[in-house]
C-alpha cells in the first residue's frame, strides 16, 4: 500500500459547447480504494474513459508507475494494466461464461484451460461462478462477476468501477465489496465511481469530488459525513425534502392478481400482483431493474391492458381501458424512459405538454387543439418546476436530463391526479433537482393524492415512502410500512442474493 | 478531416433551405450529364427550367403545369401523412389506377344518360376504388403484421394487369372498332373533367389538389389526429403512452392516401387523359414519393415540390423534342433531385465541421 500508481496532471477534455474535464489533476495509490464522486454531469465517464484509453484528452498527462502513460486505444490500457467494469454490460445472452470471456481476449487459451483459470480466479477472490453456464440464465449480479472475473484475469493493476452497485441487492453489495477489499489488500488499486455516498464512506479510502468537470474537492470518506460530501457535488446547501404528513384516507387504487405477458422479448412477465394505494399515501416498489418496472408501468398507464377486474381505480374498473380513458380518470404516469417514451426528442415542449395533458387540461376541442393554452400550460410546467430552457418553443431533446425530467413530473403533477405512478422519477437526476422532484410528490401527497414511486434508489424510497414492497421476477413482495425496515429486510424483499453464493474468503 | 456533430435541435434555416440546396445540386450535376451527353448544359438546364415558363410558347405550357402538378400534389399529400407517422404507402401508382378504373366505370355506366350528378358520383367512386385497394395493405398489416412497403408496391401490378383487362374486355369501347381503350369521357358531357376556364387547366383535379393542401395544413397544424400522427412518427413509444391507437391510425393513413391517389386517377381519366386505356397511367403515383419528401411532408412545400416535379416534366419533354435528350436521361436528372435532397437532409440535423486530428 506504498507508492503512487496513477498520476493525472491536469487532464483537459472539451467537447465542442461544453469542457467536460478542466485541468483535472489527483493520484491514486497502489492498493488505493479511490472514489470518484459527482453528479451526473460532472464529468466522471470522461476522466475515466480517458485512463482507459477511449478519448485522448486535449491536455494534460497521466504517469503510471513512474512512466509516461498515454493509452491510444483501451487494449493498450489493458496491456498497462488498466481494466474497467463497465455499467452496462457487454455480454452475450446465447453464449457460456467462458465463451464470453474468450470473446474479448486477443490470444484465448484452449477452452478447457480458460475455463480452469477462470474457476480458479473466481475462487480465489469469491466470486463462484460455473463457466459453462449460459449468461441469459445469470442474474445481473453474477453477469457482473462475469465482467469482473474477465477484468482480473488480466491481473490488473488498476480496476475501474463504473457504478457497480445500481444492478445489485444489498446482500449482493456486500459480496461485492468483500471482493473489492480482498483485491485491494493484495495491492490492486480501484478506481470507484459512484453516487451513493454510503457505499463510499463504507468502502473507500479516499474520494476525488468532480463539479462541472472540475475537482471541487478531496476527502476520506470514512471521516467526512454523507451530508457534508453531497453538499460538496452539489455546490450548495442541500433541500432535504419534508413531509408535511396528510391524512391517509381512502383506497384509490387496487390491483387483484393482476397477471400480464410482456410485450418485450426479453422483458419480465407480471405474476399475480395485488396491492393497494390510498389517498395521502406513498407507496415505494424497489427491486433491480428488469425485474418487471416497465411492465407494470405500462400495465398501469394502459399501454398494456389486463384482465378485466385486475386495475379498479376508485371502484371503476379500468382494466381495459386505453391511456386516455385512465387520465380522464384521474391515473396519471410518467415512465422512466425520458426521451422516446415519456417525450417525443424532436418536438417542442409546448407539443409534449399536450402529449398527456391535452384531455385534463382541455387542450383540445372537438378534436381542434388549442395551442394558446397549450402554451400556457407548457410555460406553467416551466416556472413551476424550475425547468432551464430558452422557452417552451425549444425541443425536448435539447433538455438536459435532470431539467426534462423535472418538466415531465411537473406535467403530471400539474394535472391534478387522483393516482400518480412514477418510475424512476429522479435517475440521473441532479441532487438538487432530484430533491425538488420528490418534495413536489410529497405535496402532491399531502393534498390527497395516492402515489407509487417505482425506484431502484433505495435512499429515495426510504426518504418519502409510506409502504415499501419490491419486485422480484414479476412478483411483489409483502407490502410493509416503510419506517423501521432494515436494509437487511429490504434486501430479501428485493430476492436477497438471487441464490449466489456468499464470498468465502 | 470532416466531422458531423449533432445539432442540439433541427435546424430551422437548413429546413428550408435543404430543398433549394438539392434543387441547385441537382443543376449543377445534371448540367454534367447533359454536358457528358455532348448537349450544352446551360441550354439544357435553361430549357428545363424556363422555357415552359416564359418561352414564345409559354401558353402552351402553363395549363400543362397545372394538369401535371395536380395529381402529383394530390398523391403526395395523402402520402405524406402516412409518412409523416412511418406508414410507408408505396403503392399510390396503383390506387390511382383503380380510381381511374372504378371511377371511370361508374360514369360509363350511366353512358349515354346526361345528368348533374354522375360527376360527382365518380369522384366518390374514385376515392372508393384508391381507399380498397389501400386498404389491402391496411388490413393486412394490421392483422398480420405484413410490411405495407411490399404489399402496397406489389399491388401496383396487380392493378396494371387490372387496368389492362378493363381497357381490353369489361370498359372497352362497343364503337371502338376493337381497338382497347374505353369510350373518351370527353365527349360524354356529364362525365367529363373539363377546363373550369378555357384553355387554362384549370380543371377539378387542380381544385381538389388546393383544397388537399388546406386540408392537410389545418389537420397537421392544429387537430389532435395530426397531431397524433406526428408524435408516431417523432416517437413511436411516446405516442402509444400519449393514447393513440397504431391500428387505427393505419388505416386512417393509408386510407387516405388510398383516396386521395384515387381521386387523382379519376381527375386525370375524366379529363386530360379521357379514357381508360392501357398504358394510362405514366408513373404519377412514384414521383409523387419524390414529391412528398422534396416538399418536407409540409404541405405548402409539396405544392411547390409539385410545382417543380411538373416543371421538370414539361421542361424534359421539350428537352427530349427540341435537344434529342435520351428519355432516360431527363428520368435520372428528376430521379436526382430526391436523392441530393436526402443528402444534403442531414445538414438539417448536423452540422459540419471541420475538425483538426484530435491530439494524442
Amino acid at each position: 500500500m506504498t507508492g503512487t500508481l496513477l498520476k493525472l496532471n491536469g487532464l483537459t477534455k472539451a467537447y465542442p459547447g461544453v469542457v467536460a474535464n478542466n485541468n483535472v489533476s489527483f493520484e491514486i495509490g497502489k492498493g488505493e480504494v479511490h472514489a470518484l464522486l459527482g453528479e451526473n454531469g460532472a464529468g466522471k465517464s470522461t476522466l475515466v474513459k480517458m485512463i482507459y484509453g477511449l478519448v485522448k484528452p486535449n491536455s494534460g498527462s497521466m504517469v503510471m508507475n513512474g512512466e509516461d502513460y498515454a493509452p491510444v486505444k483501451p487494449s493498450a490500457a489493458r496491456q498497462a494494466g488498466v481494466a474497467m467494469v463497465f455499467q452496462h454490460f457487454s455480454l452475450f445472452d446465447a453464449l457460456n461464461v467462458a465463451e464470453n470471456i474468450a470473446l474479448g481476449m486477443e490470444n484465448p487459451p484452449k477452452m478447457r484451460d480458460l475455463a480452469a483459470r477462470i474457476k480458479e480466479v473466481s475462487e480465489t477472490y469469491g466470486l463462484p461462478l460455473d463457466p459453462f453456464r449460459t449468461v441469459g440464465d445469470l442474474s445481473a449480479g453474477e453477469r457482473q462477476r462475469v465482467e469482473i472475473i474477465r477484468c482480473l484475469l488480466q491481473d490488473p493493476k488498476l480496476l475501474i468501477m463504473d457504478e457497480p452497485t445500481s444492478v445489485l441487492t444489498p446482500q449482493e453489495v456486500d459480496i461485492l465489496f468483500e471482493t473489492l477489499r480482498k483485491l485491494s489488500a493484495e495491492g490492486t488499486a480501484i478506481l470507484y465511481i459512484s453516487h451513493k455516498l454510503e457505499e463510499i464512506r463504507t468502502l473507500c479510502d479516499n474520494a476525488t469530488i468532480l463539479r462541472l468537470g472540475e475537482v471541487v474537492g478531496d476527502c476520506v470518506p470514512r471521516e467526512t459525513t454523507a451530508r457534508d460530501m453531497a453538499e460538496m457535488m452539489v455546490g450548495s446547501k442541500l433541500h432535504v425534502p419534508e413531509r408535511t404528513g396528510g391524512d391517509i384516507g381512502p383506497v384509490l387504487l387496487e390491483l387483484n392478481d393482476l397477471s400480464v405477458a410482456s410485450p418485450a422479448e426479453f422483458g419480465t412477465a407480471l405474476k399475480g400482483i395485488s396491492m393497494e394505494v390510498r389517498s395521502g399515501e406513498i407507496l415505494g416498489i424497489g427491486g433491480v431493474a428488469g425485474n418487471g418496472q416497465d411492465e407494470l408501468l405500462g400495465a398501469l398507464s394502459g399501454e398494456l391492458l389486463t384482465k378485466a377486474g385486475t386495475i379498479v381505480l376508485e371502484g371503476d374498473d379500468v382494466s381495459q381501458m386505453g391511456p386516455v380513458g385512465r387520465r380522464k380518470l384521474g391515473l396519471l404516469t410518467a415512465p422512466e424512459e425520458r426521451l422516446g417514451h415519456a417525450a417525443a426528442p424532436d418536438m417542442s415542449l409546448i407539443e409534449n405538454a399536450v402529449l398527456t395533458g391535452s384531455v385534463r387540461e382541455g387542450l383540445e376541442k372537438n378534436g381542434f387543439l388549442k395551442w394558446g393554452k397549450a402554451r400556457n400550460f407548457a410555460e406553467t410546467i416551466i416556472e413551476k418546476f424550475d425547468v432551464r430552457t430558452p422557452g417552451p418553443g425549444n425541443a425536448a431533446r435539447s433538455l438536459s436530463g435532470g431539467n426534462l425530467q423535472k418538466f415531465v413530473i411537473g406535467r403530471e403533477v400539474l394535472q391534478r391526479p387522483d393516482v400518480l405512478v412514477v418510475n424512476q422519477p429522479t435517475w440521473g437526476v441532479d441532487a438538487a433537482a432530484a430533491a425538488d422532484i420528490r418534495q413536489s410528490l410529497l405535496d402532491l401527497a399531502a393534498a390527497g393524492a395516492a402515489i407509487i414511486c417505482i425506484s431502484q434508489d433505495l435512499d429515495e424510497l426510504m426518504e418519502i415512502s409510506d409502504h415499501f414492497a419490491a419486485l422480484n421476477e414479476g412478483r411483489l413482495s409483502d407490502i410493509r410500512p416503510s419506517k423501521g425496515l432494515t436494509v437487511d429486510e429490504i434486501g430479501l424483499m428485493m430476492g436477497g442474493a438471487h441464490g449466489m453464493e456468499v464470498a468465502h474468503v | 478531416m470532416i466531422k458531423l456533430e449533432k445539432r442540439p435541435q433541427p435546424s430551422k434555416a437548413w429546413t428550408y433551405l435543404t430543398p433549394l440546396l438539392a434543387v441547385a445540386l441537382t443543376m449543377v450535376v445534371g448540367g454534367a450529364l447533359f454536358a457528358g451527353l455532348g448537349k450544352d448544359p446551360v441550354v439544357a438546364i435553361k430549357t428545363i427550367f424556363w422555357e415552359p415558363l416564359f418561352s414564345e410558347f409559354a401558353f402552351y405550357y402553363r395549363p400543362q403545369l397545372l394538369v401535371k402538378g395536380a395529381p402529383l400534389v394530390l398523391i403526395a399529400i395523402g402520402l405524406s401523412l402516412g409518412f409523416r407517422a412511418g406508414i410507408w404507402n408505396i403503392g399510390a401508382e396503383g390506387q390511382y389506377i383503380m380510381g381511374a378504373i372504378i371511377g371511370a366505370g361508374v360514369g360509363l355506366a350511366f353512358y349515354p344518360m346526361e345528368a348533374f350528378y354522375i360527376f360527382p358520383l365518380m369522384v366518390i367512386a374514385g376515392a372508393f376504388g384508391g381507399w380498397i385497394w389501400a386498404m389491402i395493405p391496411a388490413f393486412l398489416k394490421v392483422r398480420f403484421g405484413t410490411n405495407e412497403i411490399l404489399v402496397s408496391l406489389m399491388l401496383v401490378y396487380v392493378a396494371e394487369q387490372l387496368l389492362a383487362s378493363a381497357s381490353l374486355g369489361l370498359l372497352r369501347n362497343p364503337d371502338g372498332h376493337g381497338f382497347p381503350g374505353s369510350r373518351n369521357l370527353r365527349d360524354y358531357a356529364s362525365a367529363h373533367n373539363g377546363d373550369l376556364i378555357a384553355n387554362t387547366g384549370m380543371h377539378w383535379g387542380v381544385v381538389a389538389a388546393l383544397i388537399a393542401v388546406i386540408f392537410a395544413y389545418v389537420l397537421l397544424n392544429r387537430h389532435m389526429l395530426g397531431f397524433h400522427i406526428r408524435l408516431t412518427g417523432e416517437a413511436p413509444r411516446a405516442a402509444k403512452f400519449a393514447g393513440v391507437n397504431p391500428s387505427r391510425l393505419i388505416l386512417i393513413c393509408l386510407g387516405a392516401s388510398g383516396a386521395l391517389a384515387g381521386v387523382a386517377g379519376l381527375f386525370e381519366v375524366s379529363g386530360p387523359a379521357g379514357q381508360v386505356s392501357i398504358d394510362f397511367n405514366v408513373g404519377y403515383g412514384f414521383t409523387a414519393i419524390i414529391v412528398a419528401f422534396l416538399g418536407r411532408l409540409h404541405p405548402v412545400g409539396i405544392l411547390l415540390a409539385g410545382a417543380l416535379m411538373a416543371l421538370t416534366y414539361i421542361g424534359g419533354e421539350i428537352a427530349q423534342s427540341k435537344l434529342g435528350l435520351p428519355a432516360a436521361a431527363i428520368q435520372l436528372f428528376q430521379g436526382m433531385l430526391l436523392f441530393f435532397l436526402l443528402t444534403v437532409d442531414v445538414l438539417t440535423n448536423f452540422r459540419i465541421r471541420l475538425a483538426k486530428r484530435e491530439v494524442a
